[in-house]
C-alpha cells in the first residue's frame, strides 16, 4: 500500500494532462475536465495553473476561477469547514458540476448543431439555433448566481429565486395552463405523449413563481387544480411542493433549489417541438415560452416522436432524463488483465478449460471474453490508468484460494438454481442497518443503529487479536509460524463488537484482503477498522452529514462514501482527505459501488438517478434515469458491462454501460430493494427486498434478449419487453426478515443476511 | 381522484386551536387569531419538513415504522437541538382528552415515585445480538423447516379456493417453477393460447415426501389410537405446524372416511377423536380449509345429528360430541361462509327441516338445536324462540306423559336444559324487564316458568360479568393463552376471563365421557369446576416445571391411576354453556389437589389434575405460547 499513495496523486495529475489528447479524440468536454480536476485534486497546487491555463477566457469562468482560488486556498489550510460553506453557500457543487454539464451541452449542442445541421440541412437552421441559444442562456443563467454567490456573502438562493421576480397577471396562470392542456389533448395522439411531458416542470415553475410573488391562494389553487393531473411518480415531490405555500418557505428550501437550479431534461422528437412551439407562438402564450426557454432543457431528436410506455421507463427523476450528451463519453467497462499467477495443480483441477477459464470472476458473454484469458480487453481501462496497490504474497495466496474454489463452483441456470443460506440477526431490537460478508465469506459484519459494527466469524476458525505490544516483543519473529505466535489466543471468540461511531451504521464494507472493515454513519464519518487488532486506525472526515454508503474498490486501497451533503467522495485509505468528489447529484446519494475494474465508481441517489463517474478525472460519465423512487441497491455485473439498480419503487432495472442504455425491468418485489447481487458467473440476479423475500432473475436471459436486436443507441428509444415473469426463477419468502444483504460465495451458494423483526 | 385526495391530505395544516394549547402551555395567554394562522401555517411546514427527512433515516435503517429517533435525527440534520429523552415504546404514545369543547391530544407523562424503581427488581438483561443461518432454499425448493413461512401462505390457499381461475402469484416456488417451465415451454413453442390454458388450472402436486408420508402415519395413528399423551402432542402438532397444506387433503379424506366408518359401529371415542382433528386443523393459522370443507362438513354434522353415537346411548355421554361439533359447525360457518356457498343457510335449513319433522329422535332434536343455536343469538332468536312453545309441549309430553322409555326422557331432558341454556341469554338481552312467569307461560308455554328463573339468573350474570369484564381489562396484562388458564387454575378462584381460555373448557368437555369408564352421565354440562385445596402461588414458573414433568412421560403411565383415583375428587359442573365466542357467563375454574407438602406439591399437581387432557392441554398452551412468543424467552424465527 505504502508503495501506490506516493504514486496515485502524482501520476494522476501527470496522467490528466497526458491523457487529455486521448479525450479530445472521445468528446469535446476536456476543458471542463481540467477544470473539475483543478478543483477537485487538492493539495495540487501544480494542477491550478495547469487547469487555468486550459480554461477558455470565457467571462464566466474566469469568475468562477476566483471562486475556485478562493476555495483552494481555504483548502490549503485546511479550513475544510470553511470550503464546505462557502461551496454550499455559493451553490458550486452543485453551479460547478451544472455548468459543466451545460457547458458541455453546450459545446455539444455546438458540435450536435452542427451535426444537425449537416444532417439535415438549412432547413432546420433555425431549430438548431433554438437550441443553442437556450442552452447559451442557460449557461449564463446558471453562472451569474454563482458569480453573485462569490461577490457577496449573501445565500445564493435569493439570486436564484429572483429568475421568478417576472410577474404575470396571477389569475391568468389558470388560463394559460389549461390552454396548454386542451391544446396537448387536442393534438395526434403520437404527439399527445411527447407534449404531456411538459405539464410537470411547467406545473412546477408556474406554481413556483406564484408562490414567489405572494399569490398564495391562487398557488393553492393552482396546486389543488391541476397536481391531479401530474405522473403518479412525481407524488412525492409534489408533496414537498405543497407544504411550500410562502415566500419565506422557499428559502433554503434544497428541492426547490433543485428545481431551480437544475433544467429539467426533456426529450421530444422535432415534429412534436414545432408543433408546441407552433402554437404557443400563434397564442402569444408568452409566459409559458419564458418558463420553457429558461427552466427547462429540450433536448431535440429527429424521428418518431415516442410512445407513453417508452416516456415512461425513462422519466420519474427529480431533473427529467438526462442529456442524451451527457451519456455519450466512453466508459472502460471491460475488466483488467489478472496477474498470471501460477496456480499449483491439484487433483481437483482436471479440466484443462477450467485452468483456463479460471483466472477471471467471469464465463463472460461470448465476444468480450472470449479471448479474455491472455489478451487484453479492447473496453478495458489500461493496466495502470488508474495506479493499483501492488499484489501482496497473502493476496496471491488468496488469489490461488478463489482460484481453486472457483474449479468447484456451481454453474448456475435456469435449470439449477443457486442453494440459499440465510443468516438472520436474532435479538437485534436495535436496528440492524447494514451488512457485509467477505469475498471468502468467513466473515460476516452487521452495523448497528446503536453505533456499534460486530464482526462475525462464520467458519470455525475464531476471531483474535493481536497481541500486545508488550507480548509482541518476546515472539522469536525468525519462526515459521510467527503469524499465528502474534495472535492472542485468550481473545478468541465468535463475534467481536466495535465502538466508535456515534450514529446508526449505515454503511459498512469489508476489504478485499479482509484485514480492514470500513463503517459510515450517521454521524458524518467513515471509520477503518482493523481486523487484527479491531481497534478504529482512522476516521475521515469530510461529509458533514449523515452518510449513507461506502464501498471499498475491488482492488482495495481506495474507497468511496456518499451521503446526505449530495457529493460522493473518493478517498485512498492512507489520505485523511478525499482524493475527488463526485458532485452533481441533486438529492442524497443513497448507495455507492465500485466497478469490478475500480476505474469507474456508481452512485445512486434520492434523486431517482444513477451516475457514474469516471475515478480518473471525476467526470460524471453515465447518468440513468427511469426509477421512480429513490435508489437503494446497486450492483455490477461480474463482467463489468451492466449494471443493476433497485429502488423503493420495488423495481430492478438494467442498464447496459457501454450504450447508456436501460435494457431491462424486473417487476415483483413490493417494497424497498436493499440488496442486489450477480452470481459468480453473471447467469443470476439476485434481489433482497423489505417484503422479506429473495428473488432469482434470469440475468442471461435478460441480457441475451437485448443484445440479439440492434441497439438503436443512436435514439436511446427502448421498448421494454413484458417479461419479468419469464425471467423471474424463484421467490423465497422468509419469516418477517426484510432482506438486507445478498452475497455469493465463490462456488455461487447464496448467502442472504437481514434482522429478524418479531 | 385518489390521488387528488392524497394531495389535499398533504395541505393539511395544524389547526390554530393547537396553537392556542401549546402557547398556553407555555405562558402566553391570549394569542391573536392572525398569529395563530401564520404559526400554524409555519409550523406545519416545518413538521413536514423533518417528517419528510426522517422518512429518509427510516429508509436507511430499513425500517416500516417511522420512529422518534428517526425524527431526532431529522432534528439534527437541521441543526435543531434533538427531544433529549423522547423516547416510547409504543409508536403512537399520544393520548387524547377532551373537555370543555375543546379536544386535545397530549403525551402522558406520569410521575414515577422513585422508591418504586429503587424496589422493583432489576428486568433481565436483553438477549445480544445473534447471527443464525438456516437454508431457505435448497437447489430451488424451499424446505418446510420451522424457520421458513409456510410453503402456501393462508391468503394464498384462500384465493386458490376462493377464486380459482386467477392466476397464481409466481412466487410460491413449487408451482411458479412448474408454472414457470410450463409458459417458458408453451411459449416456446405454441405461443400464448396454451398459456392462457393452463393458467386455467393451477397445478398443485400430490406426491408426499416420505418424510411426509412417515408423518401422516404418525399423525393419524397417535390422534385415533390409544395413547392420550400421544395424540395430545399430534393434535398439537396438527394445530400449529405450518408445512401441512401438501397432507389436507388427506387428513380430510381420513376424518371423513373416519366417521363414516365410526358412526355405524357406534364408536363415541373415535369419533370424539376424529372431531377433534377437525378441530386442530381449524386452528391452525395456516391452513386454509375452504377447498375440503366438502368433506368434513358431512362428517361433523354426522357427529351433531346422528340418532345413535355410541353403544348406550343411557349412560354415554354423546351430548357433549354434540355439542363439541355444534361449535366446529359454528366455527367453520363463521370463517367460510361467503356469498356463494352460503354454508350457514344451507347449513341452517338442514338442522331446522329434521327439527321441525315430528319423527325426529330427541338425539337428533338435540343435534339440530346445539347446532343452530351456536350459529349465534340472531339464529336463537329467530328460529328457536318462536318454537319454544311447541318443543315445550313435546317435552312435557314425555316427562310428564307416561313412561315411554328411559333413552327418551333423558333425551328431552337435555333438550330442555340445553334450550333453557341457550334462549335464556337471548331473552335476558332482548326482552325487557320485569320478567313475570305467567307472562313467561302464556308466551313460551311448559319451558316459560323454568326460562323465567334462568333468565333471571342469566339477568344477575350478565350484570357480575359486566363488572367483571371491567376488571379485568384493566388488570390483564397478558393475554396469553397459557398464563391466564394457569393463573386461573392455580390461583383457585375465577380468575380474570380471557377469550382465549374458552379453548380449555372444549377439551374438557370431550375427555370426561372417557372411553371405557362408563361414567354418570353426567348433567349435558359445559362448566366444570376443579377445585384446588392446595392453590400455590401463581407463577408462570410453576406452570413451566408442570409442562415439563408432564411432557416426560409419567402422565402415561400416572393417568389411568389417577383417573381412578381421581374420580370422586373431581367434581363436573355445568350451568350455563360454553359459546364460542367469549360471552359466556359465569365460569369458573378451579383447581382441587390432593393436599400433599408445600415442596412437592406440583408433582402431586401433576399427577392430580383431574384428566390427563388438562394438563396436556396446559402443556399444549405451553407449547403454543413458546412458538408463538419467541420474544418471551429467546428469539427465534420459528
Amino acid at each position: 500500500m505504502a508503495a501506490v499513495q506516493g504514486g496515485l496523486i502524482d501520476t494522476e495529475e501527470e496522467k490528466d494532462i497526458k491523457t487529455e489528447p486521448a479525450n479530445d479524440g472521445c468528446g469535446n468536454n476536456n476543458n471542463n475536465n481540467t477544470a473539475n480536476d483543478g478543483r477537485l485534486l487538492n493539495a495540487s497546487p501544480g494542477s491550478i495553473s495547469s487547469g487555468g491555463s486550459n480554461k477558455p477566457a470565457t467571462g464566466a469562468l474566469e469568475d468562477q476561477q476566483t471562486l475556485l482560488a478562493v476555495l483552494q486556498f481555504l483548502k490549503k489550510n485546511n479550513l475544510s469547514e470553511s470550503v464546505e460553506i462557502l461551496r454550499r453557500e455559493a451553490g458550486l457543487s452543485e453551479d460547478t458540476e451544472d455548468s459543466k454539464g451545460l457547458d458541455s451541452s453546450g459545446a455539444g449542442s455546438g458540435g450536435a448543431a452542427g451535426n444537425v445541421d449537416s444532417e439535415s440541412g438549412d432547413a432546420n437552421s433555425l431549430l438548431s439555433r433554438v437550441s443553442v441559444s437556450s442552452s447559451a442562456v442557460s449557461a449564463s443563467a446558471v453562472q451569474a448566481p454563482s458569480k453573485a454567490g462569490a461577490g457577496e456573502d449573501q445565500p445564493d438562493v435569493n439570486v436564484v429565486l429572483s429568475a421568478y421576480s417576472q410577474q404575470g397577471d396571477p389569475a391568468l396562470y389558470d388560463v394559460y395552463y389549461s390552454s396548454l392542456k386542451k391544446f396537448i389533448e387536442s393534438v395526434l395522439d403520437c404527439h399527445r405523449a411527447e407534449l404531456s411531458q411538459v405539464f410537470y416542470p411547467l406545473f412546477v415553475h408556474m406554481y413556483l413563481e406564484l408562490v414567489y410573488n405572494n399569490h398564495e391562494n391562487e398557488a393553492k389553487a393552482f396546486f389543488e387544480k391541476f397536481s391531479g393531473d401530474q405522473e403518479c411518480y412525481y407524488e412525492d415531490d409534489l408533496r414537498v411542493l405543497s407544504g411550500m405555500t410562502k415566500k419565506e418557505h422557499m428559502r433554503g428550501n434544497e428541492t426547490l433549489l433543485d428545481f431551480r437550479t437544475s433544467k429539467f431534461v426533456l426529450r421530444i422528437s422535432r415534429d412534436s417541438y414545432q408543433l408546441l412551439k407552433r402554437h404557443l407562438q400563434e397564442r402569444q402564450n408568452n409566459q409559458i415560452w419564458n418558463i420553457i426557454q429558461e427552466h427547462l432543457y429540450i433536448d431535440i431528436f429527429d424521428g418518431m416522436p415516442r410512445s407513453k410506455s417508452q416516456i415512461d421507463a425513462m422519466s420519474g427523476s427529480l431533473a427529467g432524463e438526462a442529456k442524451r450528451e451527457a451519456n455519450k463519453a466512453k466508459v472502460f467497462y471491460g475488466l483488467l488483465k489478472e496477474p498470471e499467477i501460477e496456480v499449483p495443480l491439484d487433483d481437483e483441477d482436471e479440466e484443462a478449460e477450467n485452468e483456463e477459464g479460471k483466472p477471471k470472476k467471469k464465463k463472460p458473454k461470448k465476444d468480450s471474453m472470449g479471448s479474455k484469458s491472455k489478451k487484453q480487453d479492447p473496453n478495458a481501462p489500461s493496466q495502470n490508468r488508474i495506479p493499483l496497490p501492488e499484489l501482496k504474497d497473502s493476496d496471491k495466496l488468496d488469489k490461488i484460494m478463489y482460484m481453486k474454489e472457483a474449479t468447484k463452483r456451481i454453474r448456475l441456470g435456469p435449470d439449477t438454481l443457486p442453494s440459499i443460506c440465510f443468516y438472520s440477526f436474532l435479538n437485534a431490537y436495535q436496528g440492524l442497518t447494514a451488512v457485509d460478508v467477505t469475498d471468502d465469506s468467513s466473515l460476516i459484519a452487521g452495523g448497528f443503529a446503536d453505533s456499534t459494527v460486530r464482526v462475525w466469524s462464520v467458519t470455525p476458525k475464531k476471531l483474535r487479536k493481536v497481541k500486545s505490544a508488550a507480548d509482541l516483543s518476546l515472539i522469536d519473529k525468525e519462526s515459521d509460524d510467527v503469524l499465528e505466535r502474534i495472535m492472542d489466543e485468550k481473545t478468541a471468540s465468535e463475534s467481536k463488537i466495535l465502538y466508535g461511531h456515534s450514529g446508526p451504521v449505515y454503511g459498512i464494507s469489508f476489504s478485499p484482503d479482509r484485514n480492514y472493515l470500513l463503517s459510515s454513519s450517521e454521524d458524518g464519518t467513515v471509520r477503518l477498522w482493523s481486523l487484527q487488532t479491531f481497534t478504529c486506525l482512522v476516521g475521515y472526515k469530510g461529509h458533514n452529514y449523515p452518510v449513507w454508503d461506502t464501498q471499498f474498490s475491488p482492488y482495495g486501497y481506495y474507497f468511496v462514501s456518499g451521503g446526505h451533503d449530495r457529493v460522493a467522495r473518493l478517498w485512498a485509505t492512507d489520505h485523511y482527505q478525499p482524493l475527488r468528489m463526485f458532485s452533481g447529484h441533486l438529492a442524497d446519494i443513497t448507495c455507492t459501488r465500485f466497478h469490478p475494474n475500480s476505474n469507474y465508481v456508481a452512485t445512486g441517489s434520492s434523486d431517482r438517478t444513477i451516475r457514474l463517474w469516471d475515478v480518473l478525472n471525476g467526470n460524471c460519465v453515465r447518468i440513468f434515469t427511469g426509477h421512480k423512487g429513490p435508489i437503494h441497491a446497486l450492483a455490477f455485473s461480474p463482467n463489468g458491462k451492466f449494471l443493476a439498480s433497485g429502488a423503493t419503487d420495488g423495481r430492478v432495472l438494467l442498464w447496459d454501460i457501454g450504450h447508456g442504455l436501460m435494457i431491462g425491468e424486473l417487476k415483483g418485489h413490493t417494497d424497498t430493494i436493499y440488496s442486489l447481487k450477480f452470481s459468480r458467473d453473471g447467469e443470476i440476479l439476485a434481489s433482497g427486498s423489505m417484503d422479506n423475500t429473495v428473488r432469482l432473475w434470469d440475468a442471461m436471459k435478460a441480457f441475451d434478449d437485448l443484445e440479439t436486436d440492434d441497439f438503436t443507441a443512436a435514439t436511446g428509444h427502448i421498448h421494454l419487453p413484458e417479461n419479468s415473469q419469464e425471467l423471474l426463477l424463484g421467490t423465497y419468502m422468509s419469516k418477517s426478515t426484510p432482506v438486507v444483504h445478498l452475497h455469493f460465495t465463490r462456488r455461487n451458494l447464496l448467502l442472504a443476511a437481514g434482522a429478524y423483526n418479531p | 381522484m385518489a390521488e387528488e385526495r392524497r394531495q389535499k391530505q398533504c395541505s393539511v395544516v395544524l389547526p390554530t386551536e393547537s396553537m392556542k394549547a401549546m402557547a398556553e402551555s407555555v405562558g402566553v395567554g391570549q394569542l391573536q387569531e392572525e398569529s395563530c394562522v401564520a404559526l400554524s401555517e409555519e409550523v406545519s411546514y416545518r413538521i413536514k419538513e423533518i417528517a419528510q427527512d426522517a422518512l429518509k433515516f427510516m429508509h436507511h435503517g430499513k425500517r416500516r415504522k417511522l420512529t422518534t429517533s428517526d425524527i431526532d435525527n431529522a432534528l439534527k440534520l437541521k441543526n435543531v437541538e434533538p427531544l433529549y429523552g423522547f423516547q416510547s415504546q409504543e409508536f403512537i404514545p399520544f393520548r387524547f382528552a377532551s373537555g370543555g369543547g375543546r379536544e386535545l391530544h397530549f403525551y402522558e407523562e406520569k410521575e414515577v415515585d422513585l422508591s418504586d424503581i429503587i424496589n422493583t427488581p432489576l428486568p433481565r438483561v436483553p438477549l445480544d445480538v445473534s447471527l443464525k443461518a438456516h437454508w431457505l432454499s435448497i437447489e430451488g425448493v424451499q424446505p418446510a423447516i420451522p424457520e421458513n413461512p409456510p410453503p402456501a401462505p393462508k391468503e394464498q390457499q384462500k384465493t386458490e379456493s376462493t377464486e380459482p381461475l386467477k392466476l397464481v402469484k409466481p412466487g410460491q416456488e413449487e408451482e411458479s417453477t412448474i408454472q414457470g417451465k410450463n409458459q417458458g415451454a408453451t411459449a416456446a413453442d405454441g405461443k400464448g393460447k396454451e398459456k392462457g390454458l393452463m393458467r386455467l388450472k393451477p397445478r398443485s402436486t400430490h406426491e408426499l415426501s416420505v418424510e411426509q408420508q412417515l408423518y401422516y402415519k404418525e399423525i393419524t395413528e397417535a390422534c385415533v389410537g390409544s395413547c392420550e399423551a400421544k395424540r395430545a402432542e399430534a393434535l398439537q402438532s396438527i394445530a400449529t405446524d405450518p408445512g401441512l397444506y401438501q397432507m389436507l387433503p388427506r387428513f380430510s379424506t381420513f376424518i371423513s372416511e373416519g366417521v363414516r366408518v365410526n358412526v355405524v359401529q357406534n364408536n363415541l371415542a373415535l369419533l370424539i377423536y376424529l372431531m377433534r382433528m377437525v378441530k386442530a386443523l381449524m386452528d391452525n393459522p395456516t391452513l386454509y380449509l375452504e377447498k375440503y370443507l366438502h368433506e368434513l362438513i358431512p362428517a361433523v354434522v354426522t357427529c351433531i345429528v346422528s340418532k345413535q353415537l355410541c353403544l348406550r346411548p343411557d349412560v354415554d355421554n354423546h351430548w357433549a360430541l354434540r355439542d363439541f361439533a355444534a361449535r366446529l359447525m359454528a366455527q367453520s360457518c363463521k370463517t367460510f361462509s361467503t356469498t356463494t356457498n352460503n354454508i350457514q343457510s344451507r347449513i341452517t335449513k338442514t338442522f331446522t327441516k329434521s327439527w321441525l319433522d315430528d319423527k325426529t329422535q330427541w338425539t337428533t332434536r338435540y343435534g339440530c338445536i346445539a347446532g343452530l343455536s351456536e350459529l349465534g343469538p340472531d339464529v336463537i332468536k329467530t328460529l328457536i324462540l318462536p318454537r319454544l312453545a311447541v318443543e315445550g309441549a313435546r317435552i312435557k309430553a314425555v316427562m310428564e306423559g307416561p313412561v315411554v322409555s328411559n333413552i327418551d326422557k333423558i333425551g328431552a331432558d337435555h333438550v330442555q336444559s340445553l334450550l333453557l341454556k341457550h334462549c335464556a341469554s337471548v331473552i335476558a338481552k332482548t326482552r325487557p324487564l320485569p320478567d313475570n312467569v305467567e307472562q313467561y307461560r302464556t308466551d313460551y308455554g311448559y319451558l316459560g316458568p323454568m326460562l323465567c328463573s334462568h333468565v333471571v339468573k342469566a339477568r344477575t350474570q350478565a350484570a357480575l360479568q359486566a363488572q367483571q369484564v371491567n376488571r379485568t381489562t384493566l388488570t390483564i396484562t397478558q393475554p396469553r393463552p397459557t398464563l391466564s388458564v394457569s393463573q386461573s387454575g392455580l390461583s383457585g378462584s375465577g380468575g380474570p376471563r380471557t377469550p382465549s381460555i374458552i379453548k380449555v373448557p372444549s377439551s374438557l368437555t370431550l375427555m370426561s365421557p372417557r372411553p371405557g369408564t362408563p361414567s354418570q352421565p353426567s348433567p349435558p354440562a359445559t362448566k366444570y369446576i376443579v377445585m384446588a385445596t392446595s392453590a400455590g402461588a401463581a407463577s408462570t414458573q410453576q406452570v413451566i416445571t408442570l409442562s415439563s414433568s408432564q411432557s416426560a412421560s409419567p402422565v402415561t403411565s400416572t393417568v389411568p391411576s389417577a383417573t381412578s383415583t381421581l374420580q370422586p375428587l373431581v367434581k363436573l359442573e355445568s350451568s350455563a354453556g360454553p359459546g364460542l365466542t367469549g360471552s359466556r357467563p359465569l365460569q369458573k375454574y378451579i383447581v382441587v389437589s390432593l393436599p400433599s407438602s408445600a415442596s412437592s406439591s406440583l408433582e402431586s399437581k401433576s399427577s392430580v389434575l383431574p384428566t390427563p387432557i388438562t394438563s396436556t392441554s396446559l402443556e399444549a398452551g405451553m407449547k403454543m405460547d413458546r412458538s408463538e412468543s419467541p420474544g418471551a424467552s429467546t428469539q427465534s424465527p420459528h
